[in-house]
């Protein structure tokens, strides 16, 4: 596997002020990256022979407002949605992994669908478990939840229990939805350490 | 002229060939495929917003629960982010035991896809012959954590405890007579690895009876020969990996190319197909049955040979011993600490993957510095298979898109989460 030093020399060389920030963990480089480059930045991943990211491992989205607090929040940061792409490349054998952030009133960003067609589903699924908007995706359904869902789940605003269930109606002789009947709780409470161990 | 159009069709969720609750939205041209629209979701259980919502060891059974004929590769992936988070070394002997264990989930795996499969087409007795064999490796789940299926084996710092020496017996019942029981206990009168190491003697010809049965069968070749053909550049771009990727020449493999657990210690070799056709995906899979097969007698030789620890001794992660916690007041709050709050992970991110027998089973992993994890993504292998589902069948016949879902291999449990 190329180290992540070597990435990350061609990714400066390369994309220079499309890069808002890079970070290496564990041997992993994250490029963070600007909202409006992402599909030039794709396109060049992939087709750069010294990136040569020939495959979307993943794709996914993660709500950032409850980061580092135990409790929620009424002021989410200014950025609270990123999209988190990971690229393998099989010829150069490594991986490296894409963040952008993106506006709360509008999440939207470039689909990159063009670049892997395999960013279809993925999309979808930030779409529907993050309202995250991806321009230019052909067919931006829902794909996870329930036929007529309302909201977004994963959005950390969501309760776990959701909003509505499901039963069967016999006095109407179908299935009904209704406000849940259940009440949210906290199993164990959300702690953060300074000192973990 | 009367006029000729297409129309929808609806296929599922309720139908033995969708491999669970699949459904699709045909658009047919008299018994051609036009186009599929999976709709998909009818098993989703939001699992990652479950797992961020309890402490890290808490949602080691979900993992079960993803692709749960594939249980143990699922825990793999998601304590290996764990560790890796953590820092947490795990000691060799479990990395060995990981290492088995994963193959012989490996071969459970192939086994249901197997007979799934040849069902599907319809050949009925590879079902039974797959399930006959199956019923041993479970046995070896069961000897090893106690569940059959849902095992909560793998713990974040090695695995729950070593494993037995001695294996679970039948006894004489109405349907058993003492000699028939006594036939069955043969092989399980040592312990889990001499039961392991009887299975692999056996399983090679196990193997060969499926192949006889398939192989150079003329119907089962007419039936998945050129069907769902997808070249190697095309497999990139529909984020194929496992054996869908092999099936279509291309040579990558988790356990060679980033190797983990005690991979890199063993010796096997990567099968890879040709013509990126069903018939070729299963060659590459019945050749990995044999392959896996090998690697089990490297790690019960291993084992055999090798005593040690099989769990971390950090016990802010792993939990102390029964007999520590009577005497011993730290291990005493090391146990309630672990077993309440869990423990906290440094902030910090990862994405831990292993092969899985679908493809690349990754967890990505968040955490924010608490004791439960900021964001957990699944990447499972079936999700991206499955969405190329309209792809691979466009222009085939609808009795081959039964082919095509049975040789993706297929399973909702991963795709919906």
């Amino acid at each position: 596997m190329a180290s992540s030093e070597v990435l990350l020399a061609q990714a400066e060389k390369q994309f220079g002020e499309s890069l808002l920030e890079t970070q290496t963990l564990f041997n992993e480089l994250t490029l963070i990256i600007e909202r409006a480059s992402v599909l030039a930045v794709c396109q060049e991943l992939r087709d750069n022979p010294v990136f040569g990211f020939e495959q979307l491992i993943d794709l996914c989205g993660v709500d950032y407002s409850d980061y580092g607090r135990t409790e929620a929040d009424s002021n989410p940061p200014e950025q609270r949605y990123a999209v988190v792409y990971h690229l393998l490349s099989i010829k150069n054998n490594h991986r490296i992994r894409l963040r952008v952030f993106l506006d709360n009133d509008e999440p939207l960003v470039a689909s990159v669908m063009q670049v892997w067609r395999v960013a279809d589903w993925f999309e979808r699924e930030a779409f529907d478990l993050f309202g995250i908007l991806f321009e230019g995706h052909p067919d931006l359904r829902r794909i996870l939840t329930d036929y007529g869902f309302i909201g977004h789940p994963f959005r950390k605003d969501f309760p776990l229990s959701g909003h509505v269930e499901m039963r069967y109606d016999p006095d109407k002789g179908r299935v009904v939805y209704q406000p849940v009947s259940i009440e949210p709780r906290t199993l164990v409470p959300k702690v953060i350490r300074e000192e973990p161990r | 002229m009367t006029e000729i159009r297409n129309y929808t069709m609806n296929f599922g969720p309720q139908h033995p060939a969708a491999h669970g609750v699949l459904r699709l939205v045909l658009e047919m041209d008299g018994e051609v495929i036009q186009r599929v629209d999976p709709h998909i979701g009818l098993l989703h259980r939001a699992t990652e917003k479950l797992a961020e919502s309890k402490p890290y060891n808490q949602s080691i059974g979900y993992m079960d629960r993803l692709d749960y004929v594939s249980m143990m590769c699922n825990e793999h992936a998601y304590v290996r982010a764990i560790e890796r988070l953590l820092r947490v070394e795990v000691p060799i002997r479990a990395q060995y035991i990981r290492t088995m264990f994963d193959e012989l989930t490996r071969i459970l795996n192939h086994l249901l896809w197997l007979g799934a499969h040849a069902l599907d087409v319809g050949a009925m007795t590879v079902f039974l012959y797959c399930f006959r064999e199956r019923e041993d490796l479970m046995d070896c789940y069961e000897a090893a954590s106690g569940a059959r299926l849902h095992a909560t084996y793998y713990r974040p710092g090695g695995v729950y405890r070593d494993l037995p020496n001695q294996m679970p017996k039948y006894e004489p019942s109405k349907w058993h007579s003492q000699a028939d029981v006594d036939r069955m206990n043969e092989a399980r009168q040592g312990s889990l690895l001499d039961f392991v190491w009887d299975f692999t003697n056996r399983f090679p010809a196990c193997v060969d009876e499926y192949e006889t049965l398939l192989t150079d069968n003329r119907i089962w070749k007419q039936r998945t020969v050129g069907i769902g053909v997808v070249s190697d550049e095309r497999a990139l771009q529909l984020g194929f990996t496992g054996p869908m990727l092999r099936g279509s020449g291309v040579e990558w493999d988790l356990r060679k190319k980033q190797p983990y657990a005690a991979y890199d210690q063993m010796d096997f070799d990567i099968p890879v197909g040709k013509n990126g056709d069903s018939y070729d995906r299963y060659l590459v899979r019945i050749e990995e049955m044999r392959q896996s097969n090998k690697i089990i007698r490297q790690c019960v030789n291993w084992l055999r040979e090798h005593e040690g620890p099989v769990v971390s001794e950090n016990h802010k992660v792993t939990p102390p011993g029964r007999g520590d916690m009577k005497g011993d007041m730290e291990s005493l709050i090391h146990h309630f600490k672990l077993f309440t709050e869990g423990y906290c992970i440094t902030a910090g991110e990862t994405y831990a993957a292993v092969e899985a027998p679908k493809g690349e089973f990754g967890v990505y992993m968040i955490s924010d510095g608490a004791n439960k994890p900021y964001r957990v993504k699944i990447r499972a292998p079936g999700f991206a298979h499955l969405s190329a589902l309209d792809e691979m069948s466009r222009g085939h016949m609808l009795a081959d898109l039964v082919a095509i879902i049975g040789t993706q291999d297929i399973v909702f449990g991963e795709i919906d989460r």
